[in-house]
């Protein structure tokens, strides 16, 4: 089991290798111009991304908008938040190209990704659940606990993942 | 004499501890970040109405009213991690131009949005101008960002 597991992480760490020994990569992470703007762009789509996200889940905790059908909410600002992610998916990816090997081996970088996972799977189980049902109680004043508690866990997981994003440029604990 | 406050900011037992300590720069960073995202959505939420791509079945004082309590409470943790950071780095700031396009943004941006959006917003039941109310938003969106970006661009050196 053990070597099994160091055996997939020396694979992976192959991988990155190689990837950041490809000419786009190291372009990019020598470039003047072209690094800084596709990270001013990652932070600042936090905004659309993850400020529309909060908007949701405050309105799922029933903390905003509550005039508004919690539906109708969802369905203004998920096609924006779409929108806000793919930019997000695309410059990180990139950020991501310019230095694998460092990220890869920093332990903030892990915790984002595996935050990312839980909250990418918090986002699924909530569209397949309390995302059907949400005409029930759109306007109730206290929105019901599943809702509630999609809406704390969405928040706990992306404050994570931003707190996280932030610390991958440091390397307090790496490798 | 604005370089002697920004020295004695510096010089502070505040700033003197943020800078000492390891992780208080990141910590108060992440918080300040944290705020960005509640402080984005709340800006956007109000324009993206102003310029009639959503939301349209509330009237937009409804949605100003429904945004400010996180606008403010998200401005707000902004400032003060803002100061925190600023205290820690204050004479760098000093002579770093991005600083000064994010304080001057930030100045025009809250006295844009407590003035002329808060105006349009709350005005909204009378005579709808839709026009006037796409250019307000586009300013106040631009605004923000300029702060957004200024402030990005404090870690560039």
């Amino acid at each position: 089991m053990e070597t099994r597991g160091r055996e997939t992480e020396a694979r992976l760490l192959n991988f990155c290798k190689w990837l950041e020994a490809t000419p786009w990569s190291v372009a990019l992470h020598e470039s003047i111009w072209a690094y800084p703007i596709v990270e001013s762009v990652h932070v600042l789509t936090l905004c659309l991304f993850l400020g529309l996200v909060v908007m949701m889940d405050l309105r799922l905790l029933g903390m905003t908008m509550l005039d508004t059908p919690a539906s109708e909410v969802m369905s203004r600002l998920i096609p924006w938040s779409i929108a806000g992610f793919v930019i997000m998916v695309v410059s990180g990816s990139l950020l991501f190209y310019a230095i694998p090997v460092k990220a890869y081996l920093n332990i903030f970088f892990r915790l984002k990704v595996l935050f990312l996972l839980l909250a990418g799977a918090n986002t699924a189980f909530f569209h397949v659940t309390v995302y059907r049902q949400m005409a029930d109680w759109d306007l109730d004043p206290v929105p019901p606990r599943r809702a509630r508690l999609a809406g704390a866990v969405s928040l706990i997981l992306w404050a994570g993942i931003v707190v996280a994003g932030r610390l991958i440029a440091y390397n307090w604990f790496d490798k | 004499m604005l370089l002697s406050f920004f020295t004695w900011c510096e010089n502070t037992w505040l700033g003197e501890a943020i800078r000492a300590s390891t992780w208080l720069f990141p910590a108060i960073e992440s918080l300040h970040l944290l705020g960005l995202a509640v402080i984005g959505g709340a800006v956007l939420l109000m324009n993206l109405r102003l310029l009639g791509w959503g939301f349209q079945r509330q009237t937009a004082a409804q949605l100003w009213r429904d945004t400010r309590p996180w606008l403010i409470s998200s401005l707000a943790v902004m400032l003060v991690t803002g100061l925190l950071l600023f205290t820690s780095e204050a004479i760098k700031l000093y002579y770093h131009e991005a600083f000064w396009v994010k304080m001057v943004s930030l100045a025009l941006s809250i006295l844009f949005t407590f003035t002329v959006v808060r105006r349009i917003a709350l005005a909204e039941a009378g005579p709808v101008r839709p026009l006037w109310n796409r250019a307000v938003a586009v300013i106040s969106i631009v605004l923000w960002s300029g702060v957004g970006i200024g402030g990005r661009w404090i870690g560039f050196s």
